[in-house]
C-alpha cells in the first residue's frame, strides 16, 4: 500500500541501499539503547569467563585478555529499532581464540552471555564461531564508551544488535536454547535482521 | 527457565484510518487512529509505524502510545516533530483526517505497567508520551494507585497534556518558566528524585538518553534496585 503524499527522503547513499536489511534506515550516528541504567564497570573490576560445557572453565582479567590474540570487524551493524550503522569498526579479540582455550564439549549447541547488570541474551554456539563473534573493547580505534557497553561487549554483527550484549562478562555454553532478557520480553530468539526476526514468530 | 520452542504467531500490519489530529504543542500533535484490528494494548506500549513511497520505498519509525486501552478500537500516537527526520515531519505536514497508514502493534513486554502501586513516572520531553498512557489508564481504571509524575520539559510551550496534568505531576522546566513560578527549575537532580522515590514499587523512566540514564541513576541513589526500573530511550544520543 502507498502512503498518500509519502515519497521519502532518507533514502541510503548511492550503492548502500541493498546493505540495508528490509525495515532499517541509514543512520550516521551510533544512538544508545539500555534497559535499565548504565553500569559503571573499571577495566581493574572487568574479567571475561567461559563456563558451562567445556572441558576447562576459564576467566581472563583485562590484561590476560589483551595478550590474546587481537583482531578487528569492519563492517555493518542492525539494531531492532531500525537503525543500521554502516562500514563501522570494533577491536578487540575473536570468540573462536577464547572457545578454543576452554575446549567446549561435542554436545554443547548453544551459548547464552551474561553481562553487569544482569543482561543476559541466547546465541547458537555457531553463531559465535567461525570469525563471526568478537568480544570489543574499542571502536573505531578507540576505547568503547560506557554507554556503548565499554569496558567490553559482545560484538556479534550479523544478528540484531540486542545479541551484541553490553558490559559483557562471560559465555555460559549450553546443550540447549535458554531465552535471555530481551528474548524473554517477546524477542526473537535468532534476530536474523535479513529475515527480520524482531519478535517471537516473526 | 523452559527451553520449549514457543508457539507465537508475528504481530500483523494493519491498515488504520487517521479520525483526528491534535496539536499539543508547536511542534507535536497526536494523532488518534481507529484500527480494523484493534487489541487492547498495556500502557506504556508501542506501535510501530511504516510508510511506503509510490517505487515501493519504505520507511518504518516506533512511536509510543498515549491512550488508555480503555479506547476500544482506537489508539491516540503523540508524535515530537523532528524536522531532520523523515517520517515526523511527513506525519506533521502532510498527514490528514481520513488518511491510512500502515502500523503493527501493540509492541514490547518490557516498558509495560500492569497496574502495580505505588508508580512513578520520570518522562523528559516527548518521553511522557507512554507515561500519559499510564497515567490516563490509572485514572479511568485504577484510581486507587498512588502515581507521581516528574515531567521535564525545556519552556512552558513544550508541555504536552497540559490540561490533563493534576496533582500528581512535578514539572521542571530546564531554559525558561512560566511567569510567577515558583515550582522545580533545572534539570532533575537527586532532591527532586529523592522527594518523590517510593521504592517499593515501579519506576518508568522515558525521554532522551540523557534523561533516561541521569534518571535511573538518581533513582537507583533514592534506593529503588535496578530491576524495578523501566526505561525507554529515544533519539542518538
Amino acid at each position: 500500500m502507498a502512503t498518500r503524499g509519502f515519497f521519502g527522503r532518507q533514502r541510503a547513499p548511492d550503492g548502500m541501499a541493498e546493505r540495508l536489511p528490509p525495515g532499517q534506515y541509514f543512520e550516521e550516528g551510533f544512538p544508545v539503547l539500555t534497559a535499565g541504567a548504565t553500569p559503571q564497570v573499571a577495566t581493574s573490576d572487568w574479567s571475561f569467563s567461559i563456563e558451562g560445557l567445556v572441558a576447562e572453565p576459564r576467566t581472563w582479567t583485562w590484561e590476560e585478555a589483551h595478550g590474546l590474540e587481537g583482531s578487528t570487524f569492519r563492517g555493518d551493524i542492525h539494531c531492532v529499532t531500525r537503525w543500521s550503522k554502516l562500514d563501522t569498526s570494533f577491536g578487540g579479540v575473536s570468540v573462536d581464540v577464547l572457545l578454543d582455550a576452554v575446549g567446549v564439549d561435542d554436545r554443547a549447541t548453544h551459548v547464552l552471555s551474561f553481562c553487569h547488570g544482569g543482561y543476559t541474551t541466547n546465541l547458537p554456539l555457531a553463531d559465535v564461531r567461525g570469525g563471526q563473534a568478537w568480544i570489543a573493547w574499542a571502536h573505531e580505534g578507540r576505547p568503547l564508551p560506557t554507554e556503548h557497553g565499554g569496558p567490553a561487549r559482545l560484538l556479534v554483527p550479523h544478528l540484531y544488535f540486542w545479541k551484541s550484549a553490553k558490559w559483557v562478562k562471560g559465555l555460559r555454553v549450553l546443550d540447549h536454547d535458554e531465552p535471555g532478557f530481551w528474548e524473554r520480553y517477546g524477542y526473537h530468539d535468532y534476530g536474523d535482521p535479513w529475515r527480520e526476526q524482531r519478535f517471537q514468530g516473526d | 527457565m523452559s527451553d520449549q520452542p514457543r508457539e507465537v504467531q508475528p504481530v500483523p500490519w494493519q491498515t488504520a484510518t487517521v479520525t483526528s489530529i491534535r496539536p499539543e504543542t508547536p511542534r507535536a500533535k497526536s494523532f488518534r487512529l481507529a484500527l480494523p484490528e484493534w487489541t487492547a494494548h498495556r500502557p506504556g506500549q508501542y506501535y510501530t509505524l511504516r510508510l511506503t513511497a509510490p517505487d515501493g520505498y519504505q520507511a518504518v519509525r516506533s512511536y509510543s502510545i498515549a491512550s488508555s486501552p480503555l479506547d476500544e478500537g482506537e489508539i491516540e500516537l503523540t508524535v515530537d516533530c523532528l524536522r531532520d527526520g523523515e517520517v515526523s515531519p511527513f506525519l506533521h505536514d502532510v498527514v490528514e483526517v481520513g488518511d491510512e497508514l500502515e502500523l503493527r502493534g501493540p509492541l514490547t513486554e518490557y516498558f509495560v505497567w500492569d497496574g502495580g502501586s505505588p508508580l512513578l513516572l520520570l518522562g523528559g520531553g516527548s518521553g511522557v508520551v507512554p507515561l500519559m498512557s499510564m497515567l490516563r489508564h490509572r485514572r479511568r481504571a485504577r484510581p486507587e494507585v498512588d502515581v507521581r509524575m516528574l515531567y521535564s520539559v525545556r519552556s512552558p510551550e513544550d508541555v504536552f497534556y497540559r490540561d490533563e496534568l493534576g496533582e500528581e505531576t512535578t514539572l521542571t522546566y530546564t531554559r525558561r518558566t512560566p511567569e510567577a513560578w515558583t515550582g522545580a527549575t533545572g534539570r532533575i537532580d537527586a532532591g527532586l528524585v529523592a522527594d518523590l522515590a517510593w521504592p517499593a514499587g515501579m519506576a518508568y523512566v522515558c525521554g532522551p538518553s540523557g534523561f533516561v540514564e541521569t534518571g535511573a541513576r538518581l533513582l537507583m541513589d533514592a534506593g529503588y534496585d535496578a530491576d524495578r526500573i523501566r526505561t525507554e530511550r529515544f533519539g542518538p544520543t
